[in-house]
């Protein structure tokens, strides 16, 4: 078939609708944290002492922690959502937590005599974490996936994976209000560990559902 | 990126066809896309002879870049210029027209926008794969896609024709071209 006569069938196609894919990512985070926050409220719930965690350094870094990484993860998903993304600068901010996360276990380390430093790291509900933070973060990665599928990306497993790492991040933030270990020792190691699951979830769903 | 030349300034040619395309005017949809495809062409002539493989699969690409940009243009971001948006697509689509050539891995290619300044015309002569494809579809959908390009014919001779509402050869025509991207999608693997 010639171009010329290709561009005839293309320019036949009616017009779609022009759609506003941060809209629709916004949407499918808000529908996928309901869910999540369903689950939350069914299977963890907040600690007992959050009031008194509360007023600790170790408890309120986690939220940080995880709103930093959570943020540019997905601004970078909505970023890869474009055929024509520059997400290198972006990409860099992703730097933030784990250099905050670096330093809050070397702080840990010096403050904390080496014989606690093991069990810091178990702590006492790592299996619970492991579990909650990819139950949590499914419907927010589904959600996201749903709504990606309406743009354009270029890098499908990419864009999945990222979409993996918000979610979880985004679960993360949940999930460290219910966890009762606050060392940076036990959140630099189980915490990632979760959000590895939720980003190879998210790549194969991206490969799957996102090339166009 | 070399591409910011042109950044800011959406009212370049073809940031304009693609607004009035998506406000209905169908002429100047097949104005920028003719546009695209010649500077498609050049490119991926230029990416086809360093990579030494012949010039056989070059209308193939032009093609498939076409029908991504067609399939994806309602998620063109109507503030941001139109060209580094196509660039992308084309450079994906034309490593994937060597890639089914053999070609492990394509050279990467020069900015858009030399091709820009020299569109070619079309080889032709040239045949592409699309008719190859075109028998994967369902036979109706087939039949309206060659109707509408090899033969030319409106959407209201092709309704008449097959005893259909435009409407329903619309909605069939858009799922042709979305089997169509798929088939070729899948040809790539």
């Amino acid at each position: 078939m010639r171009t010329s006569e290709f561009i005839a069938a293309l320019a036949a196609d009616p017009v779609p609708e022009p759609i506003r894919l941060e809209r629709r990512m916004a949407v499918a985070v808000l529908i996928g944290l309901v869910v999540s926050i369903a689950i939350y409220a069914l299977l963890s719930g907040p600690r007992p002492d959050i009031d008194e965690a509360a007023r600790t350094m170790r408890f309120n870094l986690k939220f940080v922690d995880a709103f930093a990484f959570a943020l540019p993860s997905l601004l970078l998903t909505l970023r890869l959502a474009y055929p024509d993304a520059r997400a290198r600068a972006l990409a860099l901010w992703l730097l933030a937590p784990v250099v905050l996360l670096a330093a809050a276990v070397v702080v840990e380390l010096i403050v904390v005599p080496q014989d606690e430093w093991l069990q810091r790291l178990v702590g006492t509900k790592s299996m619970h974490c492991m579990r909650m933070i990819p139950l949590m973060a499914a419907p927010i990665l589904a959600a996201l996936i749903v709504a990606l599928r309406s743009g354009a990306p270029m890098h499908p497993a990419l864009t999945g994976a990222l979409a993996g790492a918000a979610s979880a991040g985004i679960a993360a933030l949940l999930y460290a209000s219910s966890c009762p270990d606050d060392s940076p020792l036990f959140v630099a190691t189980w915490y990632p560990l979760a959000t590895v699951v939720c980003v190879a979830v998210g790549a194969l769903a991206g490969r799957r559902f996102l090339t166009w | 990126m070399k591409a910011q030349s042109i950044e800011g300034r959406q009212d370049d040619p073809w940031s304009r066809l693609m607004r009035a395309s998506i406000a209905g005017d169908e002429g100047a949809y097949r104005r920028l896309l003719e546009d695209i495809g010649r500077s498609v062409r050049a490119m991926a002539r230029a990416a086809f002879a360093r990579a030494r493989v012949g010039d056989a699969d070059i209308e193939d690409a032009v093609q498939e870049t076409l029908l991504a940009i067609h399939l994806k243009r309602h998620t063109w971001d109507a503030g941001q210029p139109l060209a580094p948006w196509a660039y992308a697509i084309a450079r994906h689509k034309i490593v994937d027209a060597l890639r089914r050539r053999g070609r492990q891995r394509a050279e990467p290619l020069e900015d858009f926008q030399e091709f820009l300044a020299a569109p070619e015309g079309e080889d032709p002569h040239a045949l592409s794969d699309a008719r190859r494809l075109l028998a994967t579809l369902q036979p109706r959908q087939r039949d309206i896609v060659t109707s509408i390009s090899l033969d030319g014919q409106s959407i209201a001779a092709t309704a008449a024709r097959l005893s259909m509402s435009e409407v329903a050869v619309r909605v069939a025509l858009h799922r042709a071209l979305k089997s169509l991207g798929a088939a070729w999608r899948r040809s790539v693997k």
